[in-house]
């Protein structure tokens, strides 16, 4: 098991329900700021997004933020940088496409990363057919590899992918890219496909914009992911004491479920 | 003897590229399609029906066309396959008649594509509407503008267009876009890609489907009795036009030239990458950022390279060359001056490599066989802007 393997499943085995908010590394220079506040407010893992110039999974919003941090010269490295003078206790995960791996090197990246105090990734154009390779180098640096499972996934694929997810599985409630959305999705049918043979943690995201969203997604998921909205009302200038006033509603509403 | 151009691995690599790396929402659809085109193209009744739709509908077989006034100007002796005469007006024809046959057999009303210059897009909406299948064309808003007299075919061949305004707004980013859609609708709707790229089975299907003119090429130059040809040459951007025309000649001794635009060049100045679904030759910056891709011609406009294509340039079965604007321009007037033919600005590259090289690269009395992909006429307004020096 890696470090987020176990540092998830005891969040879990807890009673609380997690609540994972999502960030473009080098949006601003607030931006690590940003990331302290959702630390403050209640975050049980934090994912913080490398920008890539074509990121086919995501929506409008991180587009934009992606656009606006790459201006600024953000990169792998200088994102890795800035969380290196973190000083928090949540997890850290590192979500981008696989080609900024590729390109920095897959030991060098994995070497990075873990040295930045990452626990885990993402990378969402790593289909279960092809991730074996990133897996097996970044886990040699207890960098886990998260693994999504969409509403298209078949039942029996879904087992195979909830066995090998590394620290939660990633159930993505709509079939769409990431944005915010007016109805939360069947995040439920997805979980319940995870749950046929696996105890893994399993986090609902793709979708979910609002306190009431996140609350009915931990009803039958174990955890929340909060990407656009979030990032939205960091393109919109709302900074730090926003992340801490929606992340801190998000927060209640999640704790107020059980 | 290495065999090239068979079928790829299971995990749909040519040597060390291809794969299939996109979103586990887009899995499900790619196994679909590999299985329905595994099971498609080992059915004698599909090739009947697409075979038969390119000829009665699709005007195949194309001819090959000898140059007798460009042959002697330069030399050598120049052949040209005619895929401008194909229905539409490029080799586009060949892919969209096998993938809108496929979506009817998965029984999908709907087709989504993305396209450059437009002439995909096209050649899209002109299958959809023959096969009665609803289509969606994504196009960068650049290229809208660039080719609007293409966007307008489109609409009256019943297709929706819609511009793409994010990243460099061109082919690049209307992949991208396709693909956030298909995300969105892929349980009624078939993604169409147009060139020999993308996630498994894409590259190798669409290398299938263009098979078509190489072998009728490699035919027709069997009936000439002069032998094989020196020389195979195609204009490349992601690359499907090159892709069928070699592999018809494959496993021959002709030498198989692919020659890129010098903005766009992959193989020239690409590295190792993964973007839209396939590891291949990528343009990008040090930090791995895609980088954007300029030419004259929007149908070259890609920092990609099919696998396939990025796999015969590492294993030496095929060179890989470039030529600028200013050659392109040159190549395109004296072959419609020399030959009575305006080729497309994409063709157009492979015509300026042939011309610069014959008696270079190309030794005198070379027999040489260029891939003519597709006719001028979408580009006649530009050309005309270019050479009035009002561009």
């Amino acid at each position: 098991m890696t470090t987020l393997d176990i540092r998830l499943r005891t969040v879990r085995d807890s009673g609380r329900k997690a609540l994972v908010p999502y960030f473009v590394g080098g949006l601003d220079d607030e931006w690590l700021e940003c990331v302290k506040a959702a630390a403050f407010a209640g975050a049980d893992a934090i994912e913080i997004g490398v920008p890539f110039s074509d990121p086919i999974m995501d929506g409008v919003v991180i587009q934009e933020a992606s656009l606006r941090a790459l201006n600024r010269g953000t990169t792998l490295t200088s994102v890795l940088a800035g969380l290196r003078t973190l000083d928090i206790e949540v997890p850290l995960i590192v979500m981008t496409y696989f080609n900024i791996f590729h390109h920095h090197g897959l030991e060098r990246s994995a070497n990075d990363l873990h040295e930045a105090g990452v626990l885990g990734t993402i990378v969402p154009d790593l289909s279960l057919e092809e991730v074996a390779p990133w897996r097996a180098i970044s886990n040699e640096h207890d960098v886990a590899s998260i693994l999504m499972t969409a509403l298209s996934t078949p039942p029996e694929r879904a087992v195979q992918l909830a066995s090998e997810t590394q620290g939660f599985a990633y159930a993505a409630a709509r079939m769409a890219v990431t944005g915010v959305a007016s109805d939360e999705g069947r995040g439920d049918l997805v979980v319940q496909k995870l749950r046929q043979a696996s105890t893994v943690p399993v986090y609902v995201g793709i979708g979910i914009a609002t306190p009431l969203q996140a609350a009915t997604a931990c009803t039958f998921a174990d955890g929340a992911i909060v990407g656009s909205a979030l990032v939205q009302r960091l393109l919109d200038g709302e900074g730090p004491k926003g992340v801490e006033l929606f992340l801190g509603e998000m927060r209640s509403a999640i704790d107020a479920i059980d | 003897m290495t065999t090239f151009m068979g079928s790829p691995d299971a995990s749909g690599r040519f040597g060390e590229f291809g794969g299939r790396f996109v979103p586990e929402a887009l899995i499900p659809a790619c196994l679909e399609l590999e299985a329905a085109f595994k099971d498609a193209w080992a059915d004698p009744l599909f090739h009947e029906e697409y075979e038969h739709t390119l000829k009665e509908f699709g005007g195949r077989p194309t001819p090959v066309t000898y140059c007798p006034r460009l042959s002697e100007a330069l030399g050598i002796e120049i052949y040209l396959k005619r895929e401008d005469l194909a229905h539409t007006g490029s080799h586009k024809i060949n892919n969209v008649v096998g993938q809108a046959l496929l979506t009817k057999r998965m029984g999908k009303p709907r087709m989504i594509a993305e396209t450059g210059a437009g002439q995909h897009g096209v050649a899209s909406a002109t299958a959809a509407a023959r096969l009665g299948l609803e289509c969606t064309v994504y196009m960068g808003e650049i290229d809208t503008k660039r080719q609007s007299l293409n966007v307008f075919r489109m609409e009256l061949l019943g297709a929706k267009v819609i511009p793409v305004t994010s990243g460099s707004k061109t082919l690049k980013d209307a992949v991208n876009e396709a693909m956030r859609e298909w995300v969105t609708c892929v349980e009624d709707t078939h993604y169409c890609l147009g060139s020999v790229m993308g996630p498994h089975p894409f590259p190798w299907m669409v290398r299938e489907f263009q098979s078509i003119l190489g072998i009728e090429a490699a035919a027709q130059f069997q009936n000439l009795q002069i032998g094989e040809p020196d020389f195979v040459v195609a204009c490349v951007g992601g690359g499907s036009n090159a892709a069928g025309m070699f592999a018809g000649f494959a496993n021959s001794s002709s030498r198989l030239i692919g020659v890129e635009a010098a903005g766009g060049a992959a193989v020239g100045i690409g590295a190792p990458g993964v973007l839209h679904g396939m590891r291949s030759l990528l343009i990008q910056s040090e930090f791995g950022q895609i980088e954007e891709a300029h030419s004259i011609s929007a149908g070259l406009d890609y920092p990609g390279i099919g696998p396939e294509h990025a796999h015969l340039a590492a294993s030496g079965r095929a060179q890989y060359y470039s030529a600028n604007d200013e050659e392109v321009l040159d190549a395109l007037q004296a072959l419609s001056r020399l030959e009575g033919i305006i080729p497309a600005l994409e063709t157009a590259h492979a015509l300026a490599w042939v011309m610069r090289e014959a008696g270079g690269l190309i030794p005198r009395g070379s027999k040489v066989l260029i891939n003519l992909s597709g006719r001028g006429d979408k580009d006649v307004a530009q050309v005309r802007d270019i050479l009035r020096g009002e561009q």
